[in-house]
């Protein structure tokens, strides 16, 4: 604890655009800080006047209820006023550019603009050209860093640390901002990440990231300390990439038979929205192993942390 | 309040021993024999450190009032970085330590432990933050140094020393516990004069 108490690293971005370009102490720096917003969710007032006068803008432009509520309850937490956007909306749908409708937020003085967008780079973007802080809640197939911190929260506070550990995501990697992020921030905290699932959805390019591929989930569920499993994003897909619903089920779902290969100790995790009896059996996301609803905890946590630590500094 | 970055050989160059060790002790003895003193109910009494060397301070008072008292008196922790007044005017931010007062605090006393009292403003949030923990009896103040120019109406209920500085000076607390450094009060002189 000592240890802890003495820490001279101290936090200088005004924008959290994603998990690859901090360094392994700057994310451990988020999640000590998370500790800490957990704790207020157990005191008498459960809000503290951290972001008190600060204008907190939720801008999804496609669809999201978790994650923009998670944003919304911790900044309401903060005491940040806050409001929502989302794409329906807006003046998006009526050709105004992504540029000039948050140049107007932030006319409207808005501090913190929290971005949800279909398109890779939209946060970079506004980021760069915005003096508010942007918080990237998603943007297309790239980035979600919070889910990757409140994911790396929760391995943390169950396990432990993170160096060492086997985590496995299984699902579709390629068109998952939740399984880059996380891969990002498991590698740098120094685990072994596997991942799984049919060719088509797990490209073999993954690999040049430094993590191992696999087309047999039997093979690597004995090993696991973590399995994290990713929902069928049929969304994002112009074109079928597996045959049929029941052969991935078949081959890469987390049966009750499949689930007894794992360790009793390995933790079942799932960013959500859950497809009960698809990517997991519905008895094992409520039973012992799950940690489902520890992650949406945690989140609220992890996003709190994050809305201070980024619309708390100075702005230039 | 209290400077992390340079050696201590060369701040020692530039500023002047006040405290060491041993009157370190000293003060922290006489804190927790005024604290006695004054509150007839020992199990009354929460001690609350404000992160870092607070909390290190508490720790200490709380076993001088052990040795004294024979009782066991309660410690917390209370961070104030949430409650500051300061938000989006510093370039960079400290970790957040998590709070942790014995509860309930609603017929304690709960005296905020600091290294240094300057300007009364982390007193304030401090203040604030217990507020968020509940009503308590009364909150109270014990710093080891207290250095005045106050910007609030704030005063401590116990000090170890009272130290006139110019606002130009900087008060350094060094505790072995925390910084892994011999105990020590340093005044360090105005780098502009």
């Amino acid at each position: 604890m000592m240890a802890a108490l003495t820490s001279e690293l101290r936090w200088h971005r005004k924008d959290l655009l994603g998990i690859r370009e901090l360094c392994a102490d700057e994310i451990t720096f988020v999640l000590d800080n998370a500790d800490a917003f957990k704790q207020v969710g157990t005191r008498d007032v459960k809000k503290v006047p951290a972001l008190r006068g600060k204008t907190v803008v939720n801008f999804f432009v496609e669809p999201s209820t978790r994650t923009r509520t998670s944003f919304e309850l911790a900044a309401i937490r903060l005491s940040a006023d806050v409001i929502n956007i989302s794409a329906s909306t807006s003046s998006l749908t009526k050709g105004e550019t992504l540029k000039d409708t948050a140049k107007i937020l932030e006319a409207n003085h808005a501090d913190i603009i929290v971005l949800r967008h279909s398109s890779a780079g939209a946060a970079h973007f506004l980021g760069e050209r915005l003096s508010a802080s942007v918080i990237n809640a998603g943007d297309g197939a790239h980035e979600h860093p919070t889910q990757a911190l409140l994911d790396l929260y929760t391995i943390r506070e169950k396990k432990g640390s993170i160096a060492g550990l086997h985590v496995v995501i299984v699902g579709d990697i390629l068109f998952s901002r939740v399984a880059r992020s996380n891969i990002f921030g498991l590698l740098k905290l120094g685990a072994r990440v596997t991942l799984v699932g049919p060719t088509t959805l797990v490209p073999r390019a993954f690999e040049q990231l430094g993590v191992s591929i696999s087309n047999d989930i039997d093979a690597v569920l004995p090993t696991a300390d973590v399995v994290n499993l990713l929902r069928i994003q049929h969304e994002r897909q112009g074109k079928e990439y597996f045959p049929g619903l029941g052969e991935y089920i078949r081959l890469f779902g987390l049966t009750k038979a499949r689930a007894k290969l794992l360790k009793p100790e390995c933790l079942i995790m799932h960013p959500g929205p859950i497809n009960r009896g698809v990517e997991i059996d519905s008895e094992l996301a409520d039973g012992v192993q799950s940690v489902i609803l520890d992650q949406v905890t945690n989140g609220l946590a992890v996003r709190m942390a994050v809305l201070y630590l980024c619309g708390g500094i100075g702005k230039r | 309040m209290t400077e992390p970055q340079n050696s201590s050989t060369a701040l020692a160059s530039r500023g002047s021993l006040v405290m060491d060790a041993e009157t370190i002790r000293r003060a922290l003895r006489r804190m927790a024999h005024e604290i006695v003193e004054r509150n007839s109910d020992l199990s009354a009494i929460a001690l609350a450190g404000i992160p870092s060397r607070g909390v290190e301070i508490a720790r200490r008072i709380a076993e001088f009032i052990g040795s004294v008292a024979r009782t066991q008196i309660a410690t917390g922790v209370i961070d104030v970085s949430l409650h500051r007044d300061d938000v989006g005017q510093r370039a960079d931010l400290p970790v957040v330590h998590p709070s942790h007062l014995p509860v309930p605090i609603e017929h304690r006393t709960i005296i905020i432990v600091d290294d240094v009292l300057y300007t009364g403003r982390t007193i304030r949030a401090a203040i604030d933050a217990i507020g968020s923990f509940g009503r308590p009896a009364r909150i109270q103040l014990a710093t080891l140094i207290d250095r005045g120019h106050r910007e609030l109406p704030i005063r401590a209920d116990y000090v170890g020393k009272n130290i006139p500085t110019a606002n130009g000076e900087r008060v350094r607390v060094r505790l072995q516990d925390v910084d892994n450094e011999p105990d020590a009060v340093w005044l360090i002189k105005d780098q502009t004069s």
